[in-house]
């Protein structure tokens, strides 16, 4: 039989607020344990949760980006049940009625083919602290700093057909958190993670599986295995005649399987009911538009433009429009070059993304500066430095050597355009081959790149390439045919 | 007025001064103390004597912060002397050990928290020691504010100073017999159900629940959320004017806390009664309500007429499912709110967990009492996956209707005066197996907290030789109105004033 498989994610993603959901405590990663946990965040008794309006404007901002509707009256309920690292016994979230529902996100397959993927809702809670159990012999270690910190979790509807369209939309999803600067997208410490619903239907059937859930998926490549090992599993159960438990599974990597945590019947039952320690959210117009007045403009849009505006591919485009540092870097070289966008788009998408590549560093802690580009492209468009020195005078500024102007003066690099000087030279090799000028007009045409070659290393590399061909051609004559 | 100098003032005169401190109001305490007829660490003193000699029998103490006392009496001192200090400076007071004081002890009356020992201050705590009271301890009360008796203490039952057989009502005993007996000019409180009110009633004290949001519920440990609130058992409406006035106002720290501005509770006292419009629910009125708390209250309720009030009849139909109602609502957000209680993080744990499990399920068993217990499997009970819609959110419904009901009156009335409690002070033991019963003394305050209204209970009256209360419920935010309506029924009875014997 042919199978269908239905894919739904729910994505979350750690808001970048500077202090936690519902207290004052600082969410930065990595800070020794315990440390970043106020009475608050460790549920104390009498504590309260005041709600941090950073992360509702965040919130805000992303349902304007996906074209959500935004509740004008949202409410955060209990979600109830034991774990050592969920310090009040509950989690605050929101159940019934989430801040924002419906909006879409358009993903690029592989094959160039675009998809839009309808989103069912996203809402506001809180993360849990962390559970450390390696560490320590007998126990578990408890590490609350994450406690409380803002999460948005965006839940798509089972529209998604492949692990590739999972990992695509996934993709996109982190490019656009990253463009509204909500979330740092950094998948590895946990700041966007996705469960996965995976299911199977026969082709052609409109009805729903039973799907499995597999928990916490911190890397794109896990997102893809993940599936693609859960489908190949219900595929062998129902192939055998089996049936599909609802259960929540596990991704286990070094194994490449998921297993069972789970079932449906060992479910908890959350109890969800409203907080009563805090008020509904009602989200005015007024905060609506001003965040509206602080939307950037968004990856779609900026593709487009860089398309229409500054004449690239789309394939360019969509590279240089992947993450919004990028975009940015690339901007900023055309503004300062004034024009030549192509040549910009070339020399980031080339030496500039291997060089970081090389290094392992992120566009926006480039050891060569937008502006510093633009200063070395200049000097190759009014012909200081041919195309090929820009490369050895790229990797000198990589190497912290300075700007292009100095590593050109430092090493001597400036290109001879002296038509006189570069006839001297041209005359000299000339004179100094006899036997291949006479090859060369006995029609041996080949032998020219002989003579170019001679000349460049005649003035060390320096003599701009296209006056020395010219001045080549006119001295050597068209060789006989 | 007399002026002092210290070196003219005889130990006799002395002695003569301060021997009945503990008679007068806190009202007259705080003036005495501006004159430095005595100093705040004499009256500080004077109240720790007084705990010496009768919290043995009374046990109305969890802890005696002697020390902070005595600092802080002599930091009143020294304030008064410079001409500073807060409204309530050197005023001696105590706390329900619901609010969180820093470094002291708070154990919500519960082995669950008998080694708990607060990192912060409530704001209800914080705010009173900004008006200069001293605090002299933290007094018991039924584990997690949860009871009507305070025999629901992991410290032991409360006594009622009018009759030591008798149980001091709760679920703030330890408060209102503290003050009954004078060890204390005043305390707090909370109120969840009837908590302030109740043993205020019983004890003969002027009781008072703000309206919910009007006090700050920081650092008050939660029973149940959306009915909790902070108050006050005094001595009178004055003193419990000018307590309220220190306590209520915005804070950013509680998101249900309302930001109105608080009227000067004390400079509206005299206002008077004459054309208050009183309702009088006849739904307060039925067969539960003793012949002698009723005629109490008809004499009450005869003496305001007298004083220029009207009284008007009303109905409160849904009032009567006010019970029902309560005991989904309160056990559903203490089952949430008292899951922290887990033995991770502070308070009990049961000894060698053999896994989570276990760490959990003894560390909760042995921690909580039964009354506590029976709530949260209550609690967990009605929001069940299959039962919330039936139980939990058709409370909600009842709630909206009680509070529909209010609304009604007070378009036509300007508050709403009743029995507090429909008995006198019961003996101990007397209900412990029915909680039912127990539920039942409830039956006249618990609708001010679904509906979110302030309400004040006064003493009007002795039954058998034990104090009866007169409740008087307000609109949102009416405060005033019941403080000068209760202080109009005080400038003319004495009952407020009466001491229980052996503690004059």
């Amino acid at each position: 039989m042919e199978w269908e498989t239905v894919i739904g994610l729910e994505v979350h993603a750690q808001l970048l607020s500077r202090s936690k959901i519902f207290s004052g405590a600082a969410t930065a990663f990595g800070a020794a344990p315990n440390t970043q946990a106020s009475l608050i965040d460790l549920g104390y008794p009498g504590v309260l949760p005041v709600l941090n309006e950073a992360a509702v404007r965040m919130a805000v901002k992303f349902g304007l980006a996906i074209g959500a509707q935004i509740a004008p009256r949202s409410v955060f309920a209990r979600k109830n049940y034991f774990y050592p690292d969920l310090p009040k016994g509950y989690q605050i979230s929101q159940y019934e009625l989430p801040v924002l529902k419906g909006g879409s996100i358009e993903i690029t397959l592989d094959d160039g083919a675009r998809r839009r993927v309808a989103l069912t809702r996203a809402h506001l809670e809180e993360d849990a602290g962390k559970s450390l159990h390696e560490d320590f012999h007998g126990c578990s270690g408890i590490d609350l700093n994450r406690a409380g910190t803002p999460l948005l979790e965006i839940v798509s509807e089972p529209v998604l057909r492949s692990a590739k369209e999972a990992v695509a939309y996934m993709k996109t999803l982190r490019t656009l958190v990253r463009y509204l600067e909500i979330c740092d997208g950094n998948m590895q410490e946990g700041s966007l993670r996705c469960d996965a619903n995976v299911s199977l239907r026969p082709s052609g059937s409109d009805r729903l599986g039973t799907r499995a859930e597999i928990k916490n998926l911190n890397s794109f490549r896990f997102v893809e295995k993940a599936i693609n090992y859960e489908i190949e599993r219900q595929r062998d159960v129902l192939e055998g005649g089996g049936k599909v438990v609802q259960e929540t599974r596990l991704y286990d990597a070094d194994r490449d399987e998921t297993r069972s945590m789970r079932s449906k019947e060992e479910a908890n039952d959350y109890r969800y009911f409203p907080d009563p320690d805090l008020l509904p959210l009602a989200i005015d117009p007024a905060l609506v538009d001003s965040v509206r007045r602080s939307m950037p403009e968004l990856p779609d849009a900026k593709r487009e433009r860089f398309e229409l505006e500054h004449g690239l591919s789309t394939y360019d485009a969509g590279l240089l429009t992947a993450s919004r540092e990028m975009a940015d870097y690339y901007e900023t070289v055309v503004r300062e070059l004034g024009g030549d966008a192509k040549t910009a788009a070339n020399w980031v998408m080339g030496d500039l993304a291997g060089a970081l590549n090389r290094d392992g560093q992120e566009i926006g802690a480039s050891r060569v500066t937008a502006t510093q580009l633009a200063g070395l492209l200049k000097r190759v468009r009014d012909n200081t430095i041919s195309g090929k020195m820009a490369k050895e005078v790229f990797e000198a500024m990589w190497a912290g050597e300075g700007d292009a102007d100095a590593v050109i003066a430092k090493r001597g690099l400036s290109q001879i355009t002296d038509a006189g000087a570069i006839e001297a030279l041209v005359a000299q090799v000339v004179d100094a081959n006899p036997k291949q000028l006479e090859q060369y007009r006995a029609g041996k045409a080949a032998l020219f790149g002989y003579f170019v070659g001679q000349v460049m290393k005649a003035c060390g590399g320096k003599a701009n390439p296209q006056q020395v061909n010219a001045l080549l051609k006119a001295k050597l004559g068209e060789p006989q045919a | 007025m007399r002026k002092l100098s210290p070196s003219g003032d005889s130990a006799v005169e002395r002695g003569f001064r301060t021997i009945n401190m503990h008679t007068k109001t806190l009202t007259e305490l705080s003036r005495s103390l501006r004159r430095r007829e005595f100093s705040a660490e004499e009256l500080a003193r004077h109240c720790l004597d007084r705990i010496a000699r009768h919290d043995p029998q009374l046990n109305c103490f969890i802890t005696v912060t002697e020390a902070l006392a005595l600092e802080q009496a002599r930091a009143a001192d020294r304030a008064i002397a410079a001409g500073e200090g807060g409204p309530l400076a050197g005023v001696p007071i105590a706390h329900k050990d619901i609010f969180c004081t820093r470094g002291v002890k708070t154990s919500c009356g519960s082995r669950m928290l008998d080694n708990f020992v607060a990192p912060y201050d409530a704001t209800v705590v914080e705010r009173l020691a900004a008006a200069g009271c001293v605090l002299i301890g933290k007094t018991n009360m039924d584990e997690f504010a949860m009871g009507s008796s305070n025999e629901n203490s992991w410290y032991g039952p409360v006594h009622n100073p009018w009759n030591r057989d008798c149980v001091p009502g709760g679920s703030s005993g330890g408060s209102a017999a503290a003050v009954a007996a004078r060890l204390v000019s005043a305390a707090t409180g909370t109120d969840t159900g009837g908590s302030i009110r109740q043993p205020a009633a019983l004890t003969g004290l002027t009781g008072v629940k703000p309206t919910y949001g009007r006090v700050s519920r920081y650092g008050m440990i939660a029973f149940a959320s959306s009915l909790d609130q902070a108050g006050v058992l005094a001595q009178t409406a004055e003193d419990a004017a000018r307590l309220v006035g220190a306590m209520a106002g915005f804070d950013p720290r509680d998101s249900t806390c309302v930001d109105a501005p608080v009227p000067d509770y004390a400079a509206q006292l005299e206002e008077g009664v004459n054309g208050l419009r009183i309702g009088v629910p006849r739904e307060y009125f039925d067969a539960r309500l003793d012949a002698g708390v009723r005629a109490l209250i008809e004499e009450a309720l005869a003496l305001y007429r007298k004083l220029g009030a009207h009284t008007v009849d009303v109905s409160l139909p849904a009032v009567p499912l006010s019970v029902p109602a309560y005991y989904v609502v309160a056990p559903a957000e203490a089952s949430s709110n008292l899951a922290r209680y887990d033995g991770v993080r502070y308070g009990y744990r049961c000894s060698d967990p053999k896994d989570l499990l276990d760490l959990y399920t003894r560390t909760r068993g042995e921690g909580f009492g039964a009354e506590v217990k029976r709530r949260i499997m209550t609690g967990t009970y009605v929001l069940s996956a299959g039962y919330f819609d039936a139980y939990y959110l058709k409370a909600q419904q009842l709630r909206q209707l009680i509070a529909d009901d209010f609304a009604r009156a007070f378009r036509e009335v300007d508050v709403v005066v009743g029995p507090t409690s429909p008995t006198p002070a019961f003996t101990l033991g007397a209900k412990t197996d029915d909680p039912i019963t127990m539920y039942l003394n409830d039956i006249y305050t618990i609708a001010a907290n679904l509906a979110g209204l302030p309400a004040i209970s006064i003493p009007c009256g002795l039954v058998k030789g034990l104090p009866t209360g007169l409740q008087i419920i307000g609109p949102p935010f009416a405060e005033s109105r019941l403080f000068s309506a209760a202080h109009a029924y005080q400038r003319e009875t004495d009952w407020h004033l009466r001491r229980p014997s052996g503690y004059e």
